[in-house]
């Protein structure tokens, strides 16, 4: 931006013109302090998190890689292995699809109690107190779901349910549960309100004007943001595995753990077309939609 | 509606089917979930977590937790912003570089880099970098490196050209174009890109923990394994709470810049 500021030269050679731009940037000391500061603050985080990539050219952690990375190929085929796999991946796209059906008979009931919109009492002004407190109860609620990581709640469902994919399943639907619950009382409450609040001045039931009055107005962008979180939802069901959760995440948990290369390799070139799969699908169901 | 590629009601039939073969499949034993039994079983195992562990002592090993999640979050996403910031440069297509003939190879890099979760990056690098916070920046590293790259990536084949132009149009090396045009037009939307980004590592970052990456993850896994769930839930609680802090700071930094602009 600087050399805006001077008068046009003419075209001159390249080596003239590096000794002449440089000392006319006049925040350049402004820019080395940052940088000093910037590098002042690092040093605090590379002790902390023992940050030592040397270590990892020790001859033992080199040995170690370079077994590990010459396993990876080739990536392993026999018959049975991939009918683990397939049965693997069938398994996450399961517990996905079932965490995301339970979370939605979680979320629904739950996002119609929290709506405003649907308030009966704010028809005629301020809403009653009540019912102020119970929505707001109600969203607190949803946000605490939320705000535990799903992997979280694996970790604590394992040790009640026991491993396997009910663990997972349950996990997403607590999480998805309150996130879905959140949204769609926002979507609800931004929509065009006018159908909804007609319906219930004229003595229409809540549940009437929810069916008749909004969604109709929300109903793609709420499927749209549903599609959206199965597709998160089987991403998240892959990582659930590692806990224990099932699926194929658990299967490769099992193959990183015995140091099976082969297995590893096929199992991520699995999980990334599955991921890819979920993501042309959501895409495919969201454009008819619009 | 005209350009559907699906039509509406076979969508709708396909997802039910999707619905009942998944519930079939799995097999979840959800009755025996709600049986008075086990609701007795599961509401004395959430009692157990009613009473937070609060000791000085304790409470003074979660804060060490706590940090350390917190540096690997803040690390993991400087390097990744460093390693994208150089890579995002062969992977562009911008003026003064028309071939681009790395574009394709670097871009199949991101995605590559993108679509392996971080939990999963961890479960890797513990073979090559070992147990502790280390593999847990380097997993927040290479994941989020692979979205950075491609964000980066975007905003410097879409950024104006103008600038570059007028002082390209003197002469000006293509490295000081860079510095001096490009990069000023493009700081705050990189800047705001990383800054969500560090919202969602240090959400990941607390988790990383559970397959031995060290921070609160590792903590929480440890004393659960133990049935300290009273413990547990002070770290429950901690990361929580961490997750809050940085959410709030990361807005605050936002609304600063969007002021000052």
């Amino acid at each position: 931006m600087i050399p805006t500021t001077q008068p046009v030269q003419p075209a001159v050679g390249k080596a003239s013109h590096r000794v002449r731009v440089a000392p006319r940037d006049p925040a350049a000391r402004l820019r080395w302090v940052g940088l000093a500061v910037a590098f002042a603050l690092l040093w605090p985080l590379l002790v902390t998190t023992e940050f030592a990539p040397w270590k990892m050219l020790e001859p033992r952690s080199l040995h170690a890689s370079a077994h590990f990375l010459a396993g990876l190929l080739p990536p392993a085929t026999e018959p049975g292995f991939l009918a683990r796999v397939a049965a693997g991946a069938w398994q996450t796209i399961a517990i996905a699809t079932c965490g995301t059906a339970l979370a939605l008979l979680l979320a629904v009931p739950l996002a119609l109690c929290a709506t405003a919109t649907l308030s009966i009492s704010r028809l005629a002004g301020r809403m009653a107190p009540l019912s102020f407190g119970v929505r707001q109860a109600l969203r607190g609620a949803m946000v605490a779901l939320r705000t535990v990581p799903e992997l979280v709640w694996a970790l604590l469902l394992v040790r009640v349910v026991g491993l396997g994919p009910t663990a997972g399943v349950l996990a997403i639907a607590l999480t998805y549960g309150g996130m879905l619950g959140k949204v769609y009382a926002e979507i609800l409450e931004s929509v065009d309100s006018h159908a909804a609040r007609t319906l219930l001045a004229n003595g229409g039931g809540r549940l009437q004007a929810f069916t008749h009055g909004l969604l109709p107005e929300a109903a793609p962008e709420l499927t749209s943001y549903t599609v959206y979180r199965w597709e998160c939802a089987i991403r998240s069901s892959v990582v659930l595995g590692f806990v224990g959760a099932g699926g194929l995440g658990q299967e490769l948990d099992n193959a990183l753990k015995m140091l099976a290369g082969g297995e590893v390799t096929t199992m991520l070139i699995v999980f990334v077309a599955l991921v890819a799969g979920a993501d042309w699908v959501s895409a495919g169901l969201r454009r008819v939609l619009q | 509606m005209t350009a559907a590629r699906w039509p509406l009601p076979l969508a709708a039939v396909a997802l039910a089917l999707l619905v009942m073969a998944s519930f079939w499949t799995l097999d979840l034993h959800l009755a025996a979930l709600i049986a008075p039994a086990s609701l007795a079983a599961m509401g004395r195992y959430a009692g157990e977590f009613m009473a937070p562990d609060v000791s000085p002592a304790f409470l003074a090993r979660i804060a060490h937790a706590a940090l350390e999640t917190l540096a690997m979050s803040m690390l993991g996403t400087a390097i990744a912003a460093g390693l994208a910031a150089a890579l995002c440069l062969p992977a562009a297509r911008f003026a003064g570089r028309t071939p681009a003939r790395w574009r394709v190879p670097a871009r199949l890099l991101f995605n590559v880099l993108r679509a392996i979760p971080e939990l999963v990056w961890a479960s890797l690098l513990l073979v090559a970098a070992g147990l502790g916070p280390m593999s847990g920046t380097l997993a927040l590293a290479l994941h989020t490196a692979g979205v950075f790259g491609r964000l980066f990536a975007e905003a410097l084949e879409n950024a104006p050209p103008g600038p570059a132009q007028a002082l390209r149009a003197q002469g000006t090396r293509e490295s000081l174009v860079l510095l001096y045009a490009t990069l000023p037009q493009l700081g705050p939307q990189l800047l705001s890109y990383v800054l969500y980004r560090w919202e969602n590592n240090i959400r990941a970052a607390t988790i990383l923990g559970v397959v031995g990456a060290g921070g609160l993850g590792q903590m929480l896994a440890f004393h659960l394994g133990l049935f300290q769930n009273g413990r547990a839930a002070s770290v429950i609680g901690a990361m929580v709470l961490l997750v809050y802090a940085v959410d709030l700071t990361s807005y605050a930094i936002r609304r600063a810049m969007v002021n000052t602009r």
